[in-house]
């Protein structure tokens, strides 16, 4: 027995325990049914070759480890960034539980949402009798100034009708008449996490800015000089969306943030559960209506609502995640040009320093190939910023990247030379970034927390970078965006690097004459 | 702080019963009346506590549960480590469950163990339209392809495979067929049917006996000869290794485990299971479908246990050596006598910091009564506590065994009640999952998660205890809750008193 109170031994020590090792090797032999060890090993040693990223490549039906979540949870990471604003999810009720356990996990912060609990019986009659009790209950409950309708797939498979069910709920008094209740239809069967946040802000806008649903007279643009600012789905909402305010603030830039959910993605501890925090005033999102122009950092995730807003007569410019030094340039010099204002000198200054820092390092990076995967924007910034730092973005994978996106990826490759030999692969699941893990192999690896299965598999060390993030703490309350974000992913990249270095040089007599201690 | 003794048991039951009538204010008249028969203060002497169970949640209320698929996939058939769980249906189920439980287990994943993965039929809009049973087919292929030394593999339903008329049984019958036999068990655990997670285990124990046991031939025949000690573990998800940490006892009191269900279990130890003397059950409500099956069928009894705590690990030890012979029981005893000085150690420099101290629970299966002991074993006081998905006889069973007079019960807690209950009662823990635990540390009430064992453990078994002591611990005596108010802003908060 090593178990003892002094120095209590967790699961990580107390499991390698002669005891426990020997327990667990009975088990296996005399009970598992174990395949022959031999075996074990040749088909591992086969799922790195050639051949077998062939058949993985094949494949049609089957989806293993896929870098993508489903519509709703978009929908709810956009609507609670609206002030006072419950999500509602109609439909089965286990999704909610899943999408609120997904936020939480990467935030570690509460996820505020509720659902409309379809079960057998409406999904024989319809939900609209879950719709009507759920919306009175969630208003009387969580006193929301907004609720903000989506659907799982079970509520969109039956066909229920948002829209019409609303109306119907407002009639028969489940909410005032006057309560802001947008809706979004979010079938999971569609797109991914970043075409539910589109729909969701989509919808939210349509609901305020064309007539709320037919009950009040649509918005007439009267033009002014604010901007519009979304950021798309961004695991980095929190330290991005204060990074931006900041800059704006900098250049002297009337803005409106649009699903500002900074917020409620990182309320303090100080003895009070902030169901609601910051957000978006719905007044704002209504004045929206009035800019002069709408900022969407993110293409893939502004779809159909960047299209929606141009409708409405204002200027629209998307970008694709930002990141580094001319990407930031760019974002700078459009909402220089939007606005008219000029770019201060203070953040000539800040670019100066994210100059000067990849100028130190960049030594250190040139020439390294890296694999990266996550949303078509997150891969599409990265790729950016790896090009300007001299390396090589080998592979960049984007499961809910479309062909597009593939061709928007290439292009970024054709004008560099560190892209001649980098390839885009959307549609694709991790499964078969193992393979070109192992046929083609890479220094690093950039993506979320499910990447460390590939580091453990194929010795590729892992930078986390994306969404989820839920085995590394906080690290998206610091921005990645603007210079001072770029300063950031720089410095996380270069951590990993030089920790690399240090790893791979300290057999003591061996390897460490290259352990230095300056580099 | 700890619990102030002078107030009377019926101080605390008005209280609490003042709580309820409160938190009931907020709600339209249907849903008071509905979520009334939900709420209580346990009367001692009563043969359950009281409550309506195992429901459907109302609208709109931020319930806590999750659906059968979680059930099914996330809870009884994911841990199975040699056979591939396909999420069949869109991709957001599988993506939100995937390694997010914490089984346990040893194996080379993607090779010969599947537990940490993440399959799916990713359904798009045309597997809608046109159905997706020849997707499955496809998919199964592919699985076979790539996956040579799986040893089974089911078909986890999401909600769509249901409302579109899929036949995912006839698919599973002929491609077993075509695969010389090979295991394939189409799940309906669709997330839509019944009220909570607990269909979806009912579901999956009954995809086991129709799918697997009623296959069985005699080549399925266990490798091993049998014994007459030979037990199964059965509802025991082996989450950071609670399981490993069970068996570890059992086989040291002379028993012999030939199964493990289905914290790092496998195909064959489900299919050798029927030749076991006796199922030991932990998570009554998840497994006693299969465990009833087992005693009907063949003549298995079952016998249910608590290894949560020295207390209820000891009386569980000799439940569980009544049923053998002397050498077993004598074994029992060694065991007992082995670990005294452990659990003497762990109290001895635990329960002088934890005391007095009072704790509300929240959590599914069967830890809203099981880890009672367990606190109670280091001073601590369970004041509340309330089931996500109970059915009548876990509250029968709580009552009857383990929660104390004047106890607040709330069954399938809303966000709303449960916020308000703690606030006012001002717990010094409050136990329950992760939707939750942001929540009450903002209002400053420490919290361990009582699902994920908070990314710790295991809980379970004697070196489970050290473990559990050490957490309860760390969460209540962190110093950052002396730190959560201002100082240029405190002000004492008026503070209500709970049963002990």
């Amino acid at each position: 027995m090593a178990q003892n109170a002094e120095r209590v031994l967790d699961h990580f020590e107390l499991f390698r325990g002669p005891e426990y090792q020997q327990m667990l090797e009975n088990k296996k032999k005399m009970f598992e049914n174990p395949r022959d060890p031999a075996e074990v090993e040749r088909i591992r040693e086969w799922t790195k070759t050639r051949e077998y990223r062939d058949k993985n490549f094949a494949r049609e039906a089957l989806t293993i480890n896929p870098a993508k979540a489903c519509q709703p949870l978009g929908a709810v990471f956009a609507s609670v960034g609206f002030e006072g604003t419950l999500p509602f999810v109609h439909g089965s009720q286990g999704c909610v539980a899943y999408y609120r356990s997904h936020l939480s996990r990467h935030f570690k912060e509460p996820t505020s949402c509720v659902s409309s609990s379809m079960t057998e019986d409406a999904a024989v009659f319809g939900g609209l009798n879950n719709m009507i009790d759920g919306l009175a209950n969630s208003y009387n409950m969580y006193k929301p100034k907004m609720i903000a309708v989506s659907t799982t797939c079970m509520a969109e498979v039956i066909g229920d009708d948002l829209n019409a069910f609303i109306k119907t709920s407002k009639e028969k008094g489940s909410v005032p008449a006057d309560l802001d209740v947008p809706f979004a239809h979010t079938p999971a069967f569609v797109g991914s996490h970043v075409t539910g946040y589109d729909n969701a802000i989509k919808g939210i806008l349509e609901h305020f800015w064309d007539g709320k649903a037919g009950t009040a007279p649509k918005l007439e643009r009267k033009p002014n000089d604010k901007v519009n600012f979304i950021g798309g789905f961004d695991g980095y909402a929190v330290g991005n969306l204060r990074e931006i305010k900041r800059i704006f603030e900098v250049m002297g830039i009337q803005y409106t943030v649009l699903a500002d959910n900074a917020d409620v993605f990182d309320t303090p501890t100080d003895g009070e559960f902030r169901m609601y925090d910051g957000g978006t005033s719905l007044e704002d999102a209504a004045n929206a209506i009035h800019a002069k122009a709408t900022i969407s950092m993110q293409q893939w995730c502004t779809e159909k609502t960047l299209p929606f807003i141009a409708e409405h007569g204002q200027e629209v410019v998307s970008f694709n995640y930002p990141l580094g030094v001319s990407a930031t340039d760019e974002f700078l010099m459009a909402l220089s040009r939007i606005t008219g204002k000029e770019i201060p000198d203070e953040l000539a200054r800040e670019r100066g320093r994210l100059v000067d820092a990849i100028a130190d390092s960049n030594a250190h990076i040139h020439g390294k190939k890296f694999a990266i995967y996550g949303d078509p924007d997150v891969c599409h910034g990265l790729a950016a910023f790896l090009l300007e730092l001299g390396a090589e973005p080998t592979h960049v994978l984007s499961t809910n990247g479309n062909k597009a996106w593939q061709e928007k990826m290439e292009a970024l490759f054709a004008s560099s030379p560190f892209g001649q030999n980098c390839h885009a692969y959307p549609g694709r699941d991790l499964w078969h970034l193992r393979s070109l893990l192992f046929t083609e192999p890479v220094d690093f690896l950039i993506g979320n927390t499910y990447g460390k299965y590939l580091e453990r598999d194929t010795g590729t060390p892992l930078i986390r970078i994306g969404f989820p993030v839920f085995d590394r703490h906080h690290h998206h309350r610091s921005p990645v965006w603007g210079y001072q974000g770029g300063l950031n992913v720089l410095i996380k990249i270069l951590d990993k690097i030089f920790d690399e270095f240090d790893k791979n040089a300290n057999i003591p007599g061996k390897t460490d004459y290259s352990f230095d201690i300056i580099r | 702080m700890s619990l102030a003794k002078a107030q009377s048991i019926a101080e605390i039951k008005a209280r609490n019963k003042e709580l309820i009538q409160e938190v009931l204010k907020v709600y339209p008249e249907k849903t008071a009346k509905r979520r009334a028969k939900h709420l209580n203060v346990h009367e001692a002497g009563k043969s359950d506590c009281g409550v309506k169970s195992n429901i459907k949640s109302i609208p709109g209320v931020m319930t806590i549960r999750g659906c059968a698929y979680a059930g099914s996939k996330g809870v009884v058939w994911g841990p199975i480590k040699d056979m591939i769980h396909i999420s069949h249906g869109p991709v957001g189920c599988g993506q939100y469950s995937w390694g997010s439980r914490r089984n346990y287990y040893t194996g080379v994943t993607g090779i010969d163990s599947f537990v940490t993965f993440q399959f799916t039929s990713d359904f798009q809009e045309k597997d809608i339209v046109f159905g997706g049973d020849k997707k499955l087919v496809k998919l199964i292929d592919e699985v076979q392809e790539l996956f040579p030394l799986n040893n089974g593999i089911t078909i986890q339903s999401e909600c769509p495979i249901g409302l579109i008329g899929d036949d995912i049984e006839a698919v599973s019958r002929a491609k077993s067929k075509e695969y010389g036999g090979k295991t394939i068990v189409p799940v309906r655990c669709e997330g839509f049917r019944g009220v909570s997670q607990s269909l979806g285990h009912h579901i999956a124990n009954d995809a086991v006996r129709d799918w697997i046991f009623d296959r069985l031939t005699p080549e399925n025949k266990p490798r091993f000869e049998p014994t007459p000690y030979d037990v199964a573990i059965i509802g025991d998800y082996n989450i950071g290794g609670d399981a490993w940490s069970s068996r570890i006892l059992l086989e040291e009191m002379g028993l012999r485990v030939i199964a493990q269900w289905s914290g790092d279990g496998s195909l064959a130890e489900l299919e050798a299971t029927p030749k076991a003397k006796l199922n030991v059950l932990h998570c009554y409500r998840s497994m006693n479908y299969i465990s009833r099956h087992m005693e009907e069928k063949f003549g298995i009894p079952w016998c249910e246990y608590n290894f949560f705590g020295p207390s209820k690990i000891v009386e569980s030890l000799r439940k569980i050596a009544g049923y053998f012979d002397d050498k077993i029981k004598e074994g029992a005893e060694r065991v007992i006598a082995k670990y005294q000085p452990l659990v003497d150690s762990v109290i001895a420099k635990y329960r002088p910091r934890l005391e007095g101290k009072s704790v509300m629970l929240y959590v599914g299966g069967l830890r809203p009564r099981h880890v009672i002991g367990a606190y109670e074993d280091l001073g601590m006081e369970v004041v509340g506590t309330g089931y996500e998905f109970a059915h009548n006889d876990d509250y029968q069973r709580t009552a009857q065994h383990y929660v104390k007079d004047g106890t607040l019960i709330y069954d399938d807690v809303t966000g709303y009640e449960f916020e308000h209950f703690v606030e006012k009662i001002r717990p010094d823990l409050v136990g329950s999952g992760i939707k939750e635990k942001y929540v009450f540390q903002k209002m400053g009430v420490p919290f361990r998660q009582m699902h994920s064992w908070d990314y710790s453990g295991p809980y379970h078994g004697y070196d489970g205890f050290a473990i559990f002591a050490r957490d309860m611990d760390m969460a209540i005596n962190s110093p950052i809750w002396k730190k959560t108010k201002a100082p240029w802003k405190d002000v004492a908060k008026p503070r209500l008193l709970a049963a002990e």
